[in-house]
C-alpha cells in the first residue's frame, strides 16, 4: 500500500502544479486589465501604471507565475480588491461551512443510495425496484436548485419543521447548526443519489450473478448478510469512483445551495465575488476548491486502491 | 437500467419459450412519443415565440403585479406585472440556444478528436487523452464562473465555454466507438483497396460512430441544460431583464412563500424539458447500446 501511495505521489504533484497554473492563467491571460477594473474608466495612464507595478503586472508571466506559486505555498493569496482583507483569512473563514455542507451531503447521499441500491438488486425487477427507478428518472431530471427551492417551500416555509435561512456555528448551537443545514445537505444529496443508486444497482446485480454468492446461499446464510458481507465490497468500485467524481456536482450544488439557504460557504462567497470582479477572491477560491477537488479524488483512489487490492499491482 | 422493462420487445425477445418468440416488436410506445410531443412544443414556441399573441417578455403591466394566473395571463405575472407565460416563452429560447449549440460545438471538436485518437492510437492518442484528463481535472463550474467574473457572461460566450467543457466527454465516447469499429475488417478491407486514412474515418468509420454520438449528445443537451439553469440562477447568464428560466426561477425565489407559482411555473417546464431529453435519450440507447445505463 506505501508503494502504491508512494507511485500515485508523483503524478499528483504534477497535476497539483497545473491546476495552480490554470487558475493563475485564468486570470492573467483573460482579457480586461485589473488595473482599470480597479480604478475604473477614468483612471489616468500614470495611476494605472503605479497600480500595476504595486501589483507586479509589469513583470513577465513566468516570474509573476513563480511568485504567485511562493506566495501560494506559504498560504498567501494577496488581498481582497474591494475589502482589503487578506483572501486565505477569508477562505478560512468560510471553509468550514462549505466542508460542513459537503460532508453532510455525500454521508446523506451514500446513507441513502447505499440501502435502496442493495435492496433494489436484490429484488430487481420487483414493483419496489421499478418504483425507485422512476423516482432515480425523476430526480435527476431535477437539478439542485429546483430541489432546494421545493424543499425550502414545504419543510421551511409550509410546515415550519425546519429555518429557511440562515446559520449558527455548529460549536455555539450544534442542534441549530444542524437544522440550519438539514434542507441544504437534502437537497444535494437528493440531486445525488440517482447516479450513486444507479452505478451500485447495477454492479450489485452483477455481482449477485456470482458462483460465491450462490455458494453463501447453499450455505444458508441470511440474505442480509450475503448482500452486506459478501456482495457489497465487491460492488462498490465504481460507487467509489462515482462518489469522487460527484464532488465536482457536489461543489456547483454548494454553489447554489448556499446563495438559496443563505449559508456563509466558499459557494456564496466565491458567487458574490464574481458580481464585485473581486478578481483576487475569485482566483484564490477558484485555486483552493480545484486544489481541494484533486486532492479529494486523489484520497478516492486510496479508497479504491484499499478496497479492491489489484489495483495496487 | 431497467427503465425500459415494461417494454414488450424485450420481454418476448428474451424470454425463451415465449407466446411469439419470433416476433421482436420493438415499438417505442407512449413513454418515448409524450416527451417527443413536449419538446416538439417547446421548441415550437421559442422558435415562434416573437409572433404569438403574448404581452412582451418584459413589458410590464402595473394594473395586474403578482396575479396568480387567470384568463388574461395564464401563467400569471410577476412582482413587476411581466406576463410569466411569455418570459417563460423566451426563456425557453435561451435555454435552448445554449443547450443545443454547446453540444453541438462540443460535439464537433470531440468527436474529431476521439476519433483520431481511436483510429491512429499511439502517441497522437496518449497526448489527446492526456488533454482531456487535464481539462477534466477542473471543476467546469468554476472555470465557467471565473471567466465570466472577467469578462461579463455573454451567449455565444456560455456557448463556447460550455461547449468546451463538454469536448472531453465526447471525446470519450468517440474513442470508445472508433476502438471498436477500427478493428472490423470492412476497415482492413477498405485499407487494402488503398484508401487513405481521412476516407476509411470519414467513409467507414465516421458512420458507425455518428449514431451513439448523437444519442449521446442528447443526454448531454440535458446537462446543459441544467448547466445554464444553474448559471443563470446564479446571474450569470442572460442580464436582466431578459428572462432565462433560471433568473426567473431566482426573482421569483424571494416570494417563495407567498406567491409559489413564480418560481415553480419556470421550474416545471425546465423539470419537464430535461426528464422529456432524457427519457427520449434512454429510449433510443436502450435501443441501440446493450450496456444500458446513463448513469
Amino acid at each position: 500500500m506505501t508503494h502504491y501511495f508512494l507511485r500515485k505521489l508523483l503524478p499528483l504533484v504534477v497535476v497539483l502544479l497545473v491546476v495552480a497554473a490554470a487558475s493563475f492563467l485564468l486570470m492573467n491571460l483573460l482579457p480586461g486589465d485589473v488595473a482599470l477594473t480597479l480604478l475604473g474608466n477614468e483612471a489616468t495612464p500614470a495611476a494605472v501604471a503605479q497600480v500595476r507595478a504595486e501589483l507586479g503586472l509589469d513583470q513577465p508571466l513566468l516570474l509573476r507565475y513563480l511568485h504567485w506559486l511562493a506566495d501560494f505555498m506559504r498560504g498567501d493569496l494577496g488581498r481582497s480588491y474591494i475589502t482589503q482583507v487578506p483572501v486565505m483569512e477569508s477562505i478560512l473563514d468560510r471553509l468550514p461551512v462549505t466542508v460542513e455542507l459537503m460532508l453532510l451531503s455525500q454521508g446523506l447521499a451514500l446513507l441513502i443510495a447505499v440501502p435502496t441500491g442493495v435492496l433494489c438488486a436484490y429484488q430487481a425487477g420487483s414493483r419496489i425496484d421499478q418504483f425507485a427507478n422512476a423516482v432515480a428518472m425523476l430526480l435527476l431530471a431535477a437539478p439542485v436548485f429546483i430541489i432546494a427551492i421545493l424543499l425550502m417551500f414545504l419543510f421551511a416555509l409550509k410546515l415550519r419543521w425546519l429555518p429557511s435561512t440562515g446559520y449558527v456555528p455548529f460549536t455555539t448551537d450544534p442542534v441549530g447548526n444542524l437544522a440550519h443545514l438539514a434542507l441544504p445537505a437534502l437537497a444535494i444529496a437528493l440531486a445525488e443519489w440517482p447516479s450513486l443508486f444507479a452505478v451500485l444497482r447495477a454492479d450489485m446485480i452483477k455481482t449477485l450473478q456470482q458462483d460465491y454468492i450462490a455458494l453463501a446461499k447453499a450455505k444458508g446464510l441470511s440474505p442480509a448478510f450475503i448482500l452486506f458481507r459478501h456482495a457489497l465490497r465487491p460492488s462498490s468500485f465504481t460507487l467509489v469512483t462515482i462518489s469522487g467524481l460527484q464532488i465536482a456536482a457536489t461543489i456547483a450544488g454548494a454553489l447554489v445551495v448556499e446563495t438559496i439557504f443563505g449559508l456563509p460557504g466558499i459557494g456564496r462567497m466565491l458567487t458574490g465575488a464574481v458580481y464585485n470582479r473581486d478578481m483576487m477572491l475569485v482566483q484564490g477560491c477558484v485555486a483552493t476548491i480545484s486544489i481541494g477537488y484533486v486532492l479529494i479524488n486523489f484520497g478516492v483512489d486510496l479508497i479504491y486502491a484499499l478496497l479492491d487490492p489489484r489495483v495496487r499491482q | 437500467m431497467t427503465f425500459v422493462a415494461d417494454d414488450p420487445g424485450r420481454e418476448t425477445s428474451s424470454a425463451i419459450g415465449a407466446p411469439r418468440p419470433m416476433v421482436v416488436r420493438d415499438r417505442l410506445g407512449l413513454r418515448f412519443w409524450i416527451p417527443v410531443a413536449w419538446i416538439a412544443i417547446v421548441v415550437a414556441l421559442a422558435v415562434t415565440a416573437n409572433l404569438l399573441p403574448l404581452p412582451g417578455p418584459i413589458e410590464t403591466d402595473f394594473t395586474a403585479l403578482s396575479t396568480w394566473p387567470d384568463r388574461t395571463h395564464w401563467f400569471g405575472t410577476d412582482q413587476l406585472g411581466r406576463d410569466i407565460l411569455s418570459r417563460a416563452i423566451f426563456g425557453a429560447r435561451i435555454s435552448l440556444t445554449i443547450g443545443l449549440l454547446a453540444p453541438a460545438l462540443g460535439l464537433g471538436i470531440g468527436m474529431a478528436l476521439g476519433m483520431a485518437a481511436g483510429y491512429f492510437r499511439g502517441r497522437v492518442e496518449v497526448v489527446i487523452v492526456a488533454a482531456m484528463d487535464a481539462v477534466m481535472a477542473f471543476p467546469g463550474i468554476l472555470v465557467v464562473l471565473a471567466v465570466t467574473a472577467y469578462v461579463g457572461a455573454s451567449v455565444p460566450l456560455l456557448i463556447i465555454l460550455l461547449g468546451i467543457l463538454t469536448v472531453p466527454m465526447f471525446m470519450r465516447v468517440a474513442r470508445a466507438n472508433t476502438l471498436v469499429f477500427a478493428q472490423h475488417d470492412f476497415v482492413l478491407a477498405a485499407r487494402a483497396m488503398g484508401a487513405t486514412h481521412w476516407r476509411v474515418l470519414s467513409l467507414e468509420i465516421l458512420p458507425n460512430v455518428v449514431i451513439p454520438m448523437l444519442i449521446y449528445a442528447l443526454l448531454v443537451v440535458s446537462r446543459i441544460i441544467v448547466v445554464e439553469g444553474v448559471l443563470s440562477f446564479l446571474g450569470l447568464s442572460l442580464p436582466a431583464p431578459w428572462p432565462t428560466w433560471g433568473n426567473m426561477i431566482a426573482d421569483g425565489q424571494v416570494d417563495l412563500a407567498t406567491l409559489p407559482y413564480i418560481p415553480f411555473i419556470p421550474a416545471a417546464l425546465m423539470f419537464l424539458t430535461v426528464l422529456s431529453i432524457n427519457l427520449i435519450g434512454e429510449r433510443l440507447r436502450a435501443g441501440t447500446d446493450v450496456r444500458g445505463s446513463v448513469l
